[in-house]
């Protein structure tokens, strides 16, 4: 007996699959648009808007005013402390997470998980309230300023400056670092180290040659975790910095609240997410998959 | 013949597990030894320990006479062939090869003819700028051999090296592995748990045993010869023959039959005869040829085997496995017949355990 099936069915199938998928992530899709997708249009459009004379946002005479005023000396000096602040932190967050995720990947599996809940036991309270505990922590009669100038390291008053920033920027940002690079090493098959060892490399050789190479797809995702939020952020320099040099986060805000200067705000904001991409393209570029 | 391997009283704690026990052995210079046991015997972790992988927990470790101590692997002059082959994923086939040159700081030149002459060795001429992950089981089997024979290492070890390829590579490697050891005069101790491989390889085997090494001696001793009833079980097939030791030079099987073999253990102690398949031969009732020793008994099943045929014969206190080459002839027995099974005594031997 001849089976006859209709090419045609097995192309209505795949088709019906395909659009199951579609409704099952729909509600997903419909809040990104509604909350994302449009009102980041809308700093698009306003970022070639014109501003008047009373500092309104008209959605008329199209220009590109805005992007030039990127090239101003006070926006570059924003741009660049702020990238130099991001590039602080992720280089002292990396310093300080390889380390222990080296640690936690190399303890039995138990003491693991005890460890990596401990990582992420600080997001269990409030990021503002955590950032507030600094303050008084950095406070001129504070304990981290008493033991600081007690033990001859300066006078330690530290609060309302760069350095506060990027300590408060390290605090909140260090389990970002931690967990991608945690999730790389622990990958790595430690029979590659046997090996390099049996080949004559030394603990750093082997190190260097074989462990560092295979972790950094976690270098890279975990950089990006760190220097994404930092580069853009708010709160924490707002804390922390005293806001008395702008940052770039605190910079749009002001020209959106104080300076009334939409189509500015809104030519910063697309700046900032312009260097946000080219960190997930890099990253992507590496080969690196799980962010 | 010198020793290019020396083990004395070597001992391998995990915990409360003992994996390897009081182990002493000698492994010659040039010899291709094996370690065969059952997984979870210990054999690869006494490889770790000449490897500098694992210390041990006590005894001494020397290669070429020399102390090993707690030397760490970088300064041992011997190589690993891991059994997940250990290829570093992100560097292509030479890099891979060239890796223990470049730590020891062999110069450039140098280094490039010694990573062209074991990538060749290995037959893997073409492939050197391939990532491990372009190439097949087989390949990445022959560049791990290629990056650890390129050190010229005193002694390769090879830890289960075959296990990950199917029959017939792994066939054609088992011949390869030894022609290349030959070609190189290095010493190789080979870990295995496949009786066959190391016994078409092997200069010479050490079975091993919940962390015990039983018996060392050349695959014909082993298998004609074993000491141990694990030794003979684990080689091959056999059977056993319960029985017990009446005197010097003789023993007393179940059934009351007395057989003159030459034995260590003292009168009284249970032993058991074995005698392999195919040293066992098949009569009918009677015909049995002197100076052997025979049992009657009935056939219990015939299988066919194309070059040979497998009878079991029950003689009234067991079972008796026995292969005969297959022939055209007449001589052939049926289920039911009643017949007896004869052996010469030269090709039993007296086992313990």
């Amino acid at each position: 007996m001849d089976v006859v099936v209709d090419p045609g069915l097995e192309h209505q199938a795949e088709r019906a699959r395909s659009r199951q998928g579609f409704l099952m992530g729909l509600p997903a899709i419909i809040y990104l648009f509604v909350f994302f997708v449009i009102p980041l249009g809308f700093v698009v459009m306003y970022s070639f808007a014109t501003r008047t004379r009373t500092g309104r946002t008209e959605l008329a005479g199209w220009n590109v005013e805005a992007y030039e005023r990127l090239g101003e000396a006070v926006v570059r000096a924003v741009a660049f402390r702020s990238l130099w602040i991001a590039a602080v932190t992720t280089l002292l967050s990396l310093v300080l997470a390889y380390p222990l995720a080296y640690f936690i990947s190399t303890r039995r599996p138990a003491t693991r998980n005890m460890l990596l809940v401990g990582v992420m036991i600080p997001f269990w309270s409030n990021f503002l309230i955590r950032t507030y505990a600094w303050r008084v922590l950095l406070d001129s009669d504070g304990i981290f300023t008493r033991i600081m100038s007690g033990v001859g390291l300066g006078d330690g008053r530290i609060l309302f400056t760069n350095n506060a920033v990027i300590l408060g920027l390290v605090y909140g940002y260090l389990p970002f670092m931690v967990l991608p690079l945690y999730a790389a090493i622990e990958r790595i098959d430690w029979s590659l180290v046997e090996g390099a060892r049996d080949l004559y490399a030394s603990g750093w050789s082997a190190f260097r040659r074989v462990v560092w190479p295979l972790s950094k797809p976690g270098v890279i995702a975990g950089s990006i975790l760190v220097f994404v939020p930092s580069f853009g952020a708010y709160v924490t320099p707002a804390i922390l910095g005293g806001n008395k040099k702008g940052l770039m986060g605190s910079y749009i805000v002001d020209q959106f609240m104080d300076a009334r200067n939409g189509p500015l705000g809104s030519s910063l904001s697309v700046l900032v997410l312009v260097v946000m991409l080219m960190g997930t393209l890099i990253y992507f570029r590496q080969g690196g998959r799980s962010l | 013949m010198s020793v290019a391997v020396g083990l004395q009283g070597v001992t391998k704690h995990f915990g409360d597990v003992v994996a390897v026990d009081n182990l002493d052995l000698d492994i010659h210079d040039g010899e291709f030894f094996s370690l065969l046991g059952p997984s979870g015997c210990g054999k690869t972790t006494t490889l770790r320990m000449v490897a500098g992988l694992e210390l041990p927990t006590a005894g001494s470790v020397q290669i070429h006479g020399e102390e090993m101590g707690i030397r760490p692997p970088n300064k041992r002059p011997v190589n690993t062939v891991f059994q997940s082959y250990a290829l570093f994923p992100h560097m292509d086939v030479a890099r891979n090869v060239g890796f223990g040159l470049e730590m020891r700081k062999v110069d450039k030149a140098e280094r490039e003819n010694l990573v062209a002459w074991a990538i060749n060795l290995v037959e893997m001429g073409g492939m050197a700028h391939r990532k491990p992950g372009q190439l097949s089981g087989g390949q990445q089997q022959r560049v791990a051999l290629a990056r650890a024979l390129v050190n010229r290492p005193e002694v390769l070890l090879l830890d289960e090296p075959l296990g990950a390829l199917d029959l017939k590579l792994r066939q054609q490697m088992q011949h390869e592995l030894k022609e290349l050891q030959r070609e190189v005069g290095i010493t190789f101790v080979y870990v295995t748990h496949d009786q066959e491989e190391a016994v078409t390889m092997s200069d010479r085997i050490g079975v091993m045993h919940d962390g015990r090494l039983l018996q060392v001696d050349t695959p014909e001793t082993i298998y004609e010869h074993p000491t141990t009833r694990f030794v003979a079980d684990f080689i091959g097939q056999t059977n056993f023959l319960e029985a017990t030791v009446t005197a010097a030079d003789e023993v007393v099987l179940a059934n009351g039959d007395r057989l003159r073999l030459s034995t260590e253990h003292s009168g009284g102690t249970p032993v058991a005869v074995t005698v392999r398949p195919e040293r066992l031969t098949v009569h009918g009732r009677g015909e049995a040829p002197g100076g052997t020793h025979r049992l009657d008994g009935v056939v219990d099943s015939v299988i066919y085997m194309g070059n040979a045929i497998n009878y079991s014969i029950s003689v009234d206190w067991m079972h008796l496995d026995v292969r005969c080459p297959a022939t055209l002839a007449g001589d052939r027995k049926y289920v039911g017949d009643e017949v007896t099974v004869s052996f010469d005594p030269d090709h039993a031997s007296v086992v313990i355990g």
